[in-house]
């Protein structure tokens, strides 16, 4: 039906009735508002989430800060005593761990839910109770972690944590488990970000706002999303690998046992490089958004934009040895990933000289983001051309690791991605309060920060050709470092004073100040479309977008959307409704009914954060305990919030526009949900696959005699059994779809029991000949292999529990069966995974040992 | 080398004015009616110069790659990072001459390290003589370095390695080449220790040969650096303390201020004539 909807022909609204338009008013308010008291921590919906994104973010960014001003007063001076080596070796260990995992890359989410769904005119994203649980998870781990230091066992083994510093227990402590274990559990709230900001820039478009019509704000979001479920899934990995060796003493990355230190460095940096793109785009995405506003008209070279930023996200994810031209590589190596370290130029000046070109065909209004974003150029700029020098090998060779790449990143984070973000702080901050900031103090933030920054920074570079290494807790009077690095200091303290500025300007009550005007700059993007104090529902009717800066081509579009002439402008049944959209033409296919404040969330993620943290002390049956509850909270949180059969199966939407409000398989937001993070998923498992190869390339005696490896047999007879579960899982859907649900129920009993026998086979395959994970990486890594396997058939047995249940209560019908249909979505994935595993474990070794 | 650095320097700083100066004008002018000039603006500006500059750096910084890698040296020397020093042993053609964080090469001559590490990793760096390489375990890098200039220019661990990540530096002396042959000469003798010397008395009763080798005596410990000629050396506990009897006398009493957390234990009971004598006695050992 959705195919005859000719957004461009729809019939007239009906004429405005007060009346009609207080009582619909009065629905929404109902079915938005925030829960009041202290169940306000249970509120899901985006502008709350995003706020508390946004100040706990910062308040980590605070915490760094601190941690940062420490070192530079111990660095001061030659010979300092003030500080201990251990508790300086936590101190910038925990600064940039903090700074990238808990400022850094949740500031980008924190935004983003913010105004990511305005921009789109949307009112929330597709899965609001997604954002809340990732929010809590990101609060229990990023204190969980940074609470270390006051107690004395922060981890100490620097941002990077390398192997064996950190994969032997000798050298390393309780540090590296709470590094390990609480940063995994926040990479659990990126990814559900991630997934959540995909699914919204795809299905959650206004009707009409097809592909080319999409803001560039939302295009960065989308790629950027995309780089966090590529690049987070192998630290993951790398992450489980090592905390195996920690825990269990499996063998991964010591060399006396097959193992080796440089895998941890590759798994590391596969993402870490793509991370300083994931903090870097996010901001100038900022600078997009902005610059057309105060140019007064679209950005020159739209599409070259969108299309550099795609190409920074595939060539970020290619250079990550650059990270590592000091440790013996060869030649051709080499001069590879300096060429593609290089080729990242190209794009980012691309999306530079749009940036000036815009600026050159219009009349620039001087504002306090404006000015951020010109200080943001000027420093980014000379953080590119430093970029430049050290992914030149001989000069990297020079450099590396010296307080040269320490000026050099942060050059390269503070212009691109701290101050586009101040000026978007001011630039949103009438979107977000309705209020205006200080310009005095802007400015006056602005130079103290620029200034303070260049005086700290600038003084590094020489520091570094000069020879002092970074990580150091102090030198010698004799190694002449002592002025630079007291310039430096004094330097760090005025950026320090800068920002203190910019955040009593933030903080400042203006509860009684005049309301700013609605589009305080004259923007053209949809989020000043929103109306003032006490409308929680962004936007009084989700509107008809055909143009790229709607509020400057569309203008009689905020007015028809405040007399609710647009779609949805009400809320007979008491849900919280958006409109979904599809990919391409965001042609209206559904309303989908999301989840309202709820305590289901928070409880999920307290257990998650237990069952993370307990684990770090290896208190594993209280670990167990709170891992039933957090699945316990999920099965709720699904079971009440998701997949709901509708009272009616179509409502009327306004402009004569009827949608279906149930919808299931790839039109459905939980469908792509689950797609997109089964992709993150099998990334993870590539991971593993790679880890494979590399010993096999590494080591020559990785792969045993045939004798040696699982025997064929079983392995084979595994391989069948677990396809045929598969099989049984699609079949089970079909019953079901032709209305057999018994049939069905008794395939996905069958598909559970018959999986699990084919895992117990694999088992017995490597534990018949005798594989010890910890005696040699070989081992290590069939042990792991069928591990993961193993927990994904854990994960696929609870799931075909759940949806046994919901077709047993009937709310998994031959209609209404998005249940089913996801689970065997999930299955094809796990079938995938157990293919490529049973080619690594049987078929590789038989054709290297035929061979 | 040096040529790379100032090239990149200089133009560095010139595109830096340009693209900066380029903004500030944009920002101050408005040429309404000419986008397609902008146009051409971003391909010659943000593609065209970006990819020429980049792609010539990469061509001359591979040539210099080639120059600065050969495989072969004058003389070999094995250097293996440790917690927190560095084990050195110059393969000669009589065998191998152990010594320990200190590094003498002759001028002129290319000296070709063959790194490695025992526990984790390190990263070997003389930063006036040439780039860095990393020491890690299971493997063997090498760097060549070719010396221009006599001096010490000292040399440090550049990739962080834990607890006295900061103190694991070391010495690294050029020299003419034969009062290099000489000084290489002298450290490849045992030492000449009277074993009824008061000091290597001490040094046994305390046990500091199950860890320490001086060569010519019983004291055959591999643990820690190699003591045959250890007043040779221009410093003391891997490249921090001047070598004179005072800082000896602290490195064995008072160790935890001196360098914490290192794996040798402090011997604060060593004291009075037993502590002057095991001082003397390792000052003596030249």
């Amino acid at each position: 039906m959705t195919d005859e909807i000719d957004l461009s022909q729809l019939p007239p609204a009906e004429p405005y009735d007060k009346a009609r338009d207080e009582a619909q008013r009065a629905r929404l308010l109902d079915v938005w508002k925030k829960p009041t008291g202290w169940r306000g921590v249970s509120a899901v919906n985006n502008s709350h989430v995003g706020k508390w994104y946004l100040l706990t973010s910062f308040a980590f960014f605070v915490f760094a800060g601190i941690l940062a001003l420490l070192i530079r007063v111990q660095l001061a001076v030659p010979d300092n005593p003030l500080f201990s080596q251990s508790l300086y070796n936590q101190l910038f260990t925990l600064h940039g761990t903090a700074m990238m995992f808990l400022f850094a890359v949740p500031i980008f989410e924190a935004v983003a839910i913010i105004i990511l769904p305005e921009i789109l005119g949307a009112r929330d994203l597709p899965f609001p109770r997604l954002s809340a649980f990732g929010f809590w998870c990101f609060v229990i781990g990023g204190v969980f972690v940074c609470g270390s230091i006051f107690f004395g066992v922060a981890p100490d083994g620097g941002w990077f944590m390398y192997t064996p510093l950190s994969s032997d227990p000798a050298y390393s402590g309780l540090g590296t488990d709470i590094w390990l274990l609480g940063l995994s559990f926040i990479e659990v709230s990126s990814i559900a970000a991630a997934v959540e900001l995909i699914v919204g820039v795809l299905k959650s478009r206004p009707p009409g706002m097809r592909l080319n019509l999409v803001p560039l704000y939302c295009w960065y979001v989308l790629v950027v999303a995309g780089m966090i479920l590529f690049a987070f899934p192998p630290l993951i990995a790398g992450d489980l690998l090592l905390e195996m060796e920690r825990a269990f003493g499996w063998a991964f990355f010591d060399p006396d046992r097959g193992g080796d230190p440089l895998l941890w460095q590759h798994l590391f940096w596969i993402f870490g490089h793509p991370e300083v793109y994931i903090i870097f785009l996010p901001s100038i995405a900022l600078i997009a958004t902005m610059l057309p506003t105060f140019a007064g008209r679209p950005m020159v070279g739209h599409s070259w934009i969108v299309l550099s930023a795609v190409s920074v996200a595939f060539l970020s994810f290619g250079l990550w040895v650059h990270h590592m031209f000091t440790t013996g590589l060869p030649e051709i190596s080499l001069a590879f990933f300096s060429a593609a370290s290089e080729a990242v130029a190209v794009p980012t000046g691309i999306q530079i000289f749009c940036f000036i070109a815009t600026m050159l065909v219009a009349k620039v209004r001087p504002s306090v983001p404006m000015l951020f974003a010109g200080g943001a150029l000027a420093i980014f700029v000379f953080g590119g051309l430093t970029g430049v020098m050290v992914a030149l090998v001989p000069f990297d060779w020079q450099a590396h690791d010296s307080y040269f790449v320490v000026a050099h990143l942060h050059y390269t984070l503070i212009g691109g991605m701290l101050f586009p973000l101040f000026a978007g702080i001011h630039y949103w901050y009438p979107f977000v309060t309705k209020r205006k900031m200080n310009d005095r103090a802007g400015k006056w933030s602005f130079w103290l920060m620029f200034g303070g920054f260049n005086v700290a920074f600038l003084p590094m570079h020489w520091t570094g050709i000069m020879g002092m290494p970074r990580r150091v807790w102090t030198y010698q009077l004799s190694d002449g470092w002592g002025l630079l690095n007291m310039v430096s200091t004094i330097g760090s303290f005025v950026f320090a004073f800068g920002f203190l500025v910019l955040a009593i300007n933030v903080l400042w009550p203006r509860g009684k100040h005049a309301a700013a005007p609605r589009n305080i700059w004259n923007a053209g993007t949809m989020e000043w479309s929103e109306e003032q104090e006490g409308t929680p529902w962004g936007v009084r009717s989700i509107p008809y977008v055909h143009t790229r800066y709607p509020l400057w081509e569309q203008p009689e579009l905020v007015g028809e959307m405040d007399r609710g002439e647009w779609f949805l402008p009400d809320a007979e049944e008491g849900e919280r409704e958006l409109i979904v959209t599809d990919i391409l033409d965001a042609r209206p296919l559904f309303v989908q009914r999301v989840g309202g404040p709820s305590f289901l969330t928070l409880g999920a993620a307290f257990c998650l954060g237990a069952v993370f943290i307990l684990a770090t002390f290896h208190l594993w049956t209280w670990t167990l305990f709170f891992g039933a509850g957090f699945v316990a909270f999920v099965l709720r949180w699904l079971w009440t919030g998701t997949a709901r059969i509708p009272e009616k199966t179509t409502k009327y939407v306004g402009r004569g526009i009827t949608l279906p409000t149930y919808a299931q398989g790839n039109k459905s937001v939980g469908w792509w949900a689950v797609f997109i993070t089964m992709t993150g998923d099998m990334t993870a498992f590539t991971g593993l696959v790679f880890s494979y190869f590399f010993f096999w390339t590494a080591l020559p005696d990785f792969l045993p005699s045939l004798a040696d490896v699982p025997a064929f047999g079983p392995l084979m007879g595994g391989l069948a059994l677990m396809l045929v579960g598969w099989g049984m899982t699609i079949a089970a859907r079909e019953a079901l779809r032709k209305d057999n649900g018994t049939i069905s129920m008794i395939l996905l009993v069958g598909s559970v029991v018959i999986k699990t026998a084919g895992i117990a086979a694999w088992c017995y395959a490597a534990w018949a000949v005798g594989l010890d994970p910890t005696v040699h990486s070989f081992d290590a890594m069939v042990w792991m292999l069928i591990l993961w396997t193993g927990l994904h058939l854990i994960l696929d047995a609870v799931m075909h529990g759940y949806v046994i249940a919901r077709i047993w209560k009937h709310c998994c019908t031959p209609i209404f069966r998005a249940d089913v249909i996801n689970l065997t979505l999930y299955g094809h994935f796990v079938a995938i995974t157990v293919i490529v595993t049973f080619a690594l474990l049987a078929l590789f070794p038989l054709m290297m040992g035929v061979l | 080398m040096e040529h790379l650095f100032w090239v990149l320097l200089i133009g560095a700083a010139v595109i830096w004015c340009i693209v900066i100066g380029a903004a500030v004008y944009a920002q101050k002018a408005s040429v309404p009616d000419r986008e397609q000039q902008a146009r051409h603006f971003i391909v010659w500006g943000g593609a065209v110069f970006p990819t020429v500059v980049v792609g010539a750096l990469l061509v001359w910084g591979l040539v210099i790659l080639k120059d600065i890698t050969p495989n072969e040296g004058d003389r070999t020397i094995r250097v293996d990072g440790e917690r927190w020093w560095w084990r050195v042993v110059y393969d000669t053609d009589d065998g191998p001459v152990p010594t320990a964080n200190e590094i003498r090469i002759p001028l002129g001559e290319t000296a070709l390290f063959k790194l490695t590490a025992d526990d984790v990793i390190h990263s070997f760096w003389v930063p006036s003589l040439g780039g860095k390489m990393d020491m890690i375990p299971g493997r063997e890098t090498q760097l060549a370095l070719t010396p221009q200039k006599l001096g010490n220019w000292g040399g440090l661990c550049a990739e962080y390695c834990g607890g006295a990540h900061a103190l694991m530096r070391f010495d690294t002396v050029v020299m003419e080449p034969d009062e290099f042959d000489a000084w290489l000469a002298a450290q490849a003798q045992p030492a000449t220790v009277d074993p009824e010397d008061e000091g290597y008395q001490v040094f046994t009763e305390e046990g500091c040969g199950s860890c320490h080798t001086i060569r010519g005596t019983d004291s055959i410990g591999p643990v820690g650096p190699d003591l045959t000629h250890f007043a040779s050396r221009e410093r003391l506990g891997a490249g921090i303390y001047k070598m004179t009897p005072d800082n000896v006398s602290d490195w064995i009493t008072d160790l935890d201020n001196m360098k914490p957390d290192i794996d040798m234990p402090s011997y604060p009971h060593i004291n009075g004539a037993r502590l002057e004598a095991l001082v003397s006695f390792l000052m003596s050992l030249e």
